[in-house]
């Protein structure tokens, strides 16, 4: 092996384990929602994935989510809830807002209509 | 070979790079019309939705408005061929209306003042006011829309394992195209290293198609339940999907299910001892005869009399069909005092001094009532799938009065149906034993849980789900929600205007068993899509990455090019959409 055929593995298995690290290990970006006139309200922007992803709110309160959709690539184009049975479209570079309350505390994972971009719902006491 | 001493060329992929781009898009292209067009089932019940009303002011004057300034309370001018713009109450006029669009029945109905009707259905050659009962998201149209909306977002359990692996998939993929640069970088000669391993990580990334994957289950799901809704079958959700192709044993409420829920007096028959009041000395026997009839008629319309007095105060259908033949016959009814009901065993009261029990058998062997003859009687009635009630006065057997729930025509045909797709049918009710079997054997039911008290129902279906089978429910939403919660899947039947019942995953908008047929196929057609979507989703992709990474090179010296690779993905994800939407052409 000459010297570029190492470099390329090395660089190999740095790209491995950061592709590892950016997946499974990294936290996503946490934020809790804001009460105001007895809902709570967090703002999401979708753009390849969900900013903030995990959303931090309290059980038994009314929550609002507004999700400012700000692309038009069609993976994103729906995010569903699946634990609350909620699903709902959402225009392009526009905000939709969800509203539900959650009756129960626990983790539940909210995602787009395929399945493949991740966000979390964190429900607390 | 060089020519001309020029150096030879280095392929530069111009055409590879712009065919890709092109076919990747033409698969994006073709994907979202083949999704738009999975979405048109609630696209088309949003646009039932009517546009304007013609209310009736106080004044008399007819104002078109646009639907949604209409309140509760307003009366609205529907003429013939209109479509009714919101859920109301007709206070005037009649005619006949097409609910098809709703329930999924194309024989229009019937109706008069008192009657409600539904927004979104068409009226046909009578014109009618009616009162608006529910507007704007209260009506039974909006909540059928945002039911099937949020069925369609729900995740079957088949799905969450689809879900799961799409979380995987992208790093992996990734780690797959990364680790196949560096294997061929490493392989490959010097000269063409760099791009062989490039062509291998593209043509990677491009093959993965977790599109197909994804969109293999929610698709299905939408066009199934968008499907279904059609047809007037309301799925709520992915799981009541999954769970409805898996029942083996279907439980039928008797009232209202499989019977008609509108129950009548067919007989009544007073004691021999009831109103055995004077006897008079005859010389004619004519004369005697005649009198004894009319003393007979006396009698019967004083047990009819009574009873009514007491069922007055009770919610129970059979004590309304009693008090509904007294004021048919313009008897007068008296006050009741102490009313008390018995849950599954009747009523009791006190009428004019006298205690009046009215109930089953079973409630005058625990009162201690002697009923003699009667008894006899009431096998017979039952024998003709009549329900018995008897009647006790002041402790004495008075009489027996005799109530009919006609079965609905077409529960015969749908329980032959749900037989022969291999469902065991079973028939549970309140009614006594005998009338339930009576019409147990009418429409073809072998099993019968009869005299089944109204708390009792719940347990029953425990005791079916205990025989190791998938229990479904059918009843009525209100009534029956225990029952129908534990079954499971619960199949709540046209309890007219309130879809959204909570107790259950399926709900019927028309009252006919047929439905239940219907959602059975559905549910197993849509099961069948969704495993062939996940199968090809899953195979595509373990057969297309490894081939596209080269792994297959060294033993077969098969290579994917980039162009092969975008077309394959483009497809891949365009026929799971189109698979799906074949459930559009389901028919039962």
């Amino acid at each position: 092996m000459d010297t570029t055929e190492i470099m390329v593995v090395v660089g190999g298995v740095v790209l491995v384990g950061f592709v590892v690290w950016f997946f499974f290990l990294s936290e996503g970006e946490r934020a809790a929602a804001r009460v105001g006139e007895g809902v709570q309200r967090i703002r999401v922007v979708v753009k390849g994935g969900y900013s903030p992803d995990v959303l931090v709110v309290k059980r038994g309160v009314p929550v609002e989510i507004d999700f400012y959709r700000d692309e038009a690539s069609s993976c994103t184009e729906q995010v569903v809830l699946p634990d609350f049975r909620i699903s709902r479209m959402l225009p392009a570079f526009e905000t939709t807002s969800v509203t539900f309350t959650p009756d129960r505390e626990g983790k539940f994972t909210f995602t787009c209509g395929m399945g493949m971009v991740h966000g979390q719902l964190v429900v607390e006491n | 070979m060089s020519m001309n001493g020029a150096l030879p060329m280095t392929p530069v992929y111009f055409e590879a790079a712009a065919v890709i781009i092109a076919l990747i898009l033409l698969g994006r292209l073709l994907e979202a019309g083949a999704k738009g067009r999975t979405s048109e089932a609630i696209r088309k019940l949003m646009g039932l939705q009517a546009r304007t009303a013609r209310v009736v002011r106080a004044d008399g004057r007819h104002e078109d408005v646009p639907v949604e300034e209409v309140a509760p309370g307003d009366v609205i001018l529907v003429r013939p061929g209109e479509k009714v713009p919101t859920d109301g109450r007709i206070v005037e006029g009649s005619s006949t209306l097409d609910e098809s669009m709703l329930t999924g029945e194309s024989a229009p109905v019937v109706k008069g003042p008192g009657d409600e009707v539904v927004g979104a259905t068409v009226n046909g050659a009578g014109a009618f006011q009616f009162r608006a009962t529910r507007v704007g998201r209260d009506t039974v149209l909006q909540q059928i829309v945002r039911l099937v909306e949020d069925a369609q977002g729900s995740r079957a359990p088949v799905a969450r394992l689809a879900d799961t692996v799409s979380g995987f998939f992208t790093p992996a993929v990734i780690i797959v195209a990364v680790v196949a640069f560096v294997v061929w970088f490493v392989a490959a000669p010097v000269e063409t290293r760099l791009a062989e391993a490039l062509v291998r990580f593209v043509s990677v990334l491009i093959i993965a198609c977790p599109c197909a994957l994804g969109l293999a289950t929610p698709t299905a799901v939408m066009v199934g339940t968008g499907r279904g809704a059609e047809a007037g079958v309301l799925i709520k959700g992915g799981e009541a999907l999954e769970t409805a192709h898996k029942v083996r044993t279907v439980v039928l409420d008797k009232t209202g299910t499989i019977t008609a829920g509108k129950p009548g007096v067919t007989d009544i028959i007073a004691a021999d001892e009831f109103g055995a009041g004077e006897r008079h000395g005859f010389e004619k026997e004519e004369a005697r005869a005649a009198v004894e009839d009319v003393r007979r008629g006396a009698v019967e319309d004083e047990l009819l009399r009574l009873a009514a007095s007491v069922e007055r105060g009770s919610e129970h259908p059979l004590g309304s069909a009693v008090v509904r033949r007294a004021e048919e016959q313009g008897l007068r009814l008296a006050g009741a005092e102490n009313f008390r009901a018995l849950a599954g065993r009747g009523v009791e009261a006190e009428v004019e001094g006298r205690r009046v029990l009215v109930g089953s058998s079973r409630l005058m062997t625990e009162r201690g009532v002697e009923v003699g003859g009667l008894g006899a009687r009431a096998e017979a009635l039952a024998a003709e799938a009549k329900t018995p009630v008897f009647v006790a006065v002041d402790g004495r057997a008075a009489g027996l009065v005799a109530v009919a729930d006609p079965v609905k025509a077409e529960s015969k045909d749908a329980i032959a149906a749900l037989k022969k797709l291999g469902l065991e049918v079973v028939m549970m009710t309140g009614d006594d034993r005998r009338t339930a079997e009576a019409v147990a054997r009418a429409v073809g039911v072998e099993r019968v849980l009869a005299e089944v008290l109204p708390e009792g129902k719940a347990a029953e279906v425990k005791k079916l789900q205990a025989e190791g089978k998938r229990v479904a429910m059918v009843g009525d939403g209100i009534n029956d929600a225990p029952a129908l919660a534990q079954a499971d899947v619960g199949i709540a039947v046209g309890t007219g205007a309130d879809v959204a019942i909570e107790a259950s995953d399926i709900t019927l908008v028309g009252g006919s068993l047929g439905g239940v047929v219907t959602a059975v196929m559905l549910s197993r057609r849509t099961m069948r899509v969704i495993k062939q979507n996940l199968f090809w989703a899953f195979v595509y992709n373990t057969l297309g990455i490894p081939l596209a990474a080269g792994a297959l090179y060294p033993l077969t010296g098969w290579l994917l090019s980039p162009v092969f690779a975008s077309a394959a993905m483009a497809l891949s994800s365009v026929s799971v959409v189109a698979n799906s939407l074949r459930l559009k052409k389901f028919r039962v």
